[in-house]
Parts: C-alpha cells; sequence; structure tokens
C-alpha cells in the first residue's frame, strides 16, 4: 500500500469517528464548540503520531508478551507532555478539555494504531498512518463540534451566524445533542456511500 | 524460561525509564510557565471583583482557618488585600457553595473595606449549561454590588428575599446567594484578623 493510501485511508474509508465509531468517549463530551473539538483533535492527533513513531521504532526490541503495556506506558508519557504544554501555553483551551486531556490515554483509536499497524510497519508508514488517523479523527471531531455550537448557541469558533436574534437550541450543547447529532451524520453518510455505489 | 522473563523485566524497566527521564525534562521546563499561568488566572479573578489596585494582592494576603471538612481536615481561606496609594480598598477570598444543582461552584468575592460587595466573580461551575450556567452572566453577578449583610435580605425571591433567581434556575442562585452570606459573616466575625497590617507576605 503506498504511503497516500495510508494518508488517505484515516480520513474518509477508515474515519476513526465516522466509520470505526472508535473513541466515542471525548467524541461526545468534548465537541460542544468547534473550538473544543478542534483542540481535543489535535492533542490527540499529537500524541496519536508521536506514540506511533516510537512503537515502530521499538516494535523489534518489544517482546510480545509485555507489548501492550510497553504501548501504554509510551501513550501515557505523550498524553504527559500534551497535558503539560497545553497548561503552560494555552490555558484557556486546557480548562475547556479538563479531565478529557489525561484520557486520551485510554483513547482505544491510539492503543489500537499502535497494536494494529505501527507494531508491523516501518517507522515512516507509522507516521504517516498516525497522522492521517489523526487528521481524520480531528476533522470529525471539528464537524461535530460546529454543528452543535452552530444550533446550540448559533455561532461557529465563536462568530455569530444567526444572528442575536436566534434562540439557541440548548439542547444541542447538553450530551443528548452529541448522539443525535453523530447519528444523524452518519446516517447522511451512510446514505451519501449507498448512493455512489 | 528464566531469559525470557527478564528479557520482559528489562525491557519493560528501560522503557519506564526512558519514559520517566523524559517527563521529568519536560515536567521542569514547564513548570515556571504553568506557575505564571494560575497567577494570571488568579490576578484576573482578583481584578474583576476588587476596586483598582496598584499593589500585588496575590503576595498580600492572610490565611485563616475556617471549620474543618469531611475528613477533619482544616479549611482555610485565603484573603487577598488591594490596596490603591497604601490604602485598603478591598479584599477579595474565594468561598465555596456545596449546594449548587451538579458540584461545587466556586465564588471569587470582593468586600469593601465598609463592608459591602464590591463584586462577585464565579471561578468554577457545572451548572446545566443554558440554565444554571447563566450565573456567569453579567446581569446576575451585578446583583450583588453594593450588597451587605446590612442592607439586603439574603435570599432569592423565591424564598422571600430580594435577590433575582434565574428562569428556570433557582437552586444554582440559591446555592450562590447562601454561600456569598456565609463568607460575608466569615468576614465580619475575623476582620481585626483579615486586616491586620502585615499579614504573612
Amino acid at each position: 500500500m503506498s504511503l497516500a493510501k495510508e494518508f488517505s485511508k484515516g480520513i474518509w474509508k477508515e474515519n476513526a469517528v465516522f466509520k470505526l465509531l472508535l473513541g466515542m468517549c471525548p467524541v461526545l463530551a468534548v465537541t460542544t464548540s468547534a473550538e473544543n473539538g478542534l483542540g481535543m483533535g489535535l492533542a490527540t492527533t499529537f500524541v496519536l503520531v508521536y506514540s506511533n513513531i516510537v512503537v515502530a521504532l521499538l516494535r523489534k526490541l518489544i517482546p510480545s508478551g509485555v507489548r501492550i503495556p510497553a504501548f501504554i506506558i509510551i501513550i501515557a508519557s505523550f498524553v504527559t507532555v500534551v497535558q503539560l504544554c497545553m497548561e503552560a501555553w494555552v490555558y484557556d483551551l486546557y480548562q475547556a478539555l479538563g479531565i478529557f486531556i489525561p484520557l486520551i490515554v485510554v483513547n482505544c483509536l491510539i492503543l489500537g494504531r499502535a497494536e494494529a499497524f505501527a507494531s508491523k510497519n516501518p517507522v515512516v508508514a507509522a507516521a504517516v498512518d498516525g497522522s492521517g488517523m489523526g487528521l481524520g479523527f480531528t476533522l470529525s471531531l471539528f464537524i461535530l463540534g460546529a454543528v452543535r455550537e452552530l444550533f446550540g448557541s448559533g455561532a461557529i469558533l465563536g462568530f455569530s451566524i444567526f444572528g442575536a436574534s436566534y434562540q439557541p437550541m440548548l439542547l444541542m450543547i447538553l450530551p443528548p445533542g452529541a448522539f443525535i447529532t453523530l447519528g444523524l451524520l452518519l446516517a447522511g453518510m451512510n446514505k451519501f456511500e449507498a448512493r455512489k455505489s | 524460561m528464566l531469559k525470557e522473563m527478564s528479557r520482559l523485566l528489562i525491557t519493560l524497566t528501560l522503557i519506564a525509564a526512558c519514559a520517566g527521564l523524559i517527563l521529568s525534562l519536560v515536567e521542569s521546563s514547564t513548570r515556571e510557565p504553568i506557575k505564571e499561568q494560575r497567577r494570571l488566572q488568579m490576578l484576573k479573578a482578583l481584578s474583576a471583583v476588587l476596586p483598582e489596585f496598584d499593589n500585588s494582592p496575590d503576595s498580600d494576603i492572610v490565611t485563616l482557618e475556617n471549620g474543618v471538612d469531611k475528613k477533619g481536615n482544616p479549611v482555610e481561606v485565603t484573603f487577598y488585600r488591594g490596596r490603591k496609594a497604601a490604602q485598603l480598598v478591598g479584599t477579595a477570598f474565594k468561598v465555596v457553595a456545596p449546594d449548587g444543582y451538579s458540584g461545587n461552584i466556586e465564588v471569587m468575592i470582593g468586600v469593601k473595606p465598609d463592608e459591602k460587595l464590591n463584586a462577585v466573580e464565579i471561578l468554577a461551575h457545572a451548572e446545566t449549561p443554558g440554565l444554571g450556567s447563566k450565573i456567569t452572566d453579567a446581569k446576575f453577578k451585578d446583583i450583588f454590588k453594593g450588597k451587605g449583610l446590612d442592607n439586603a435580605d439574603w435570599r432569592v425571591k423565591k424564598d422571600g428575599g430580594e435577590f433575582d433567581q434565574i428562569t428556570g434556575a433557582t437552586i444554582s442562585p440559591r446555592a450562590i446567594v447562601g454561600a456569598v452570606k456565609k463568607g460575608l459573616q466569615f468576614y465580619r466575625k475575623n476582620q481585626r484578623k483579615i486586616l491586620a497590617e502585615g499579614g504573612q507576605q
């Protein structure tokens, strides 16, 4: 498989959120606004790319008996790095994402890529796979967050779209809004795919 | 078997040691910026509730004990004193409303030397977005301006007092009104200690 294909599969064909439905906890919880979705997506992408690279580098040294604990240590270290850096330099986003930053450790997307791809492929392919998957994840979170923010507070990235007279649909930024938006987006994508084939 | 075992142990130990090394490096390089961010955050809250000041209230502090928590540890309240031209213009401190709709509501309040409130600021809350979260609106916070223990009935309107609750959310304002009132009472009781010159710098 070519590198371009490794990259693009994460964005559409094997999109973590819309196709594999992986890592639903942060997907549903933090997408109350486009900005939060984007921040969470980028933080996850950073962890995913670097953990993929390190796992691919060490893949011949790690005995398979301890591979899962080894992967988790690697992932947890990068998550802590992200958390400290965000607290130091993007404090507002750090506060908005709160508990969900440390929870990136248990995002099954990251362990899934380490186990299914990075531990069996060379470094460059693993890095490309991680970037593609991460970008797809970020895009999905951004779209979900943008739709929920648009209807829930009438704005996208804080810019008012519907004007001041718009009565926000509160439900959309409450937890049920996450499920409803995700469900509708999935239905739309399935319809699109079905028509194409 | 033993050889295999030791290989597992050594690999895992090495990985953990490397991770520890990297983390300690990152921690030491982010320690200062994080401290600075927290200080800025605190200063922002203090400037929101205190009248204009020209000292640094986050280092002009007095810490008092206020009862004990559920585990029996003393609860400490820190009073931040704002001064302008060396004259005390206000004291800020944090009160916690434990009876909000979801979780604790942390409120920073600023008290002028005449025991009237200068302003309140919501620091942290987990109230329902769009309902209880309206406690962060200026419209709600402004009700507290100029109120003191003697010139206000410290209850929400629904309970017969004079504080407007928010449409659709009575619990959050009620919790805050109660917590602010308790804070003011504590301030009055300990005023001499709080305003004592020097304090702990």
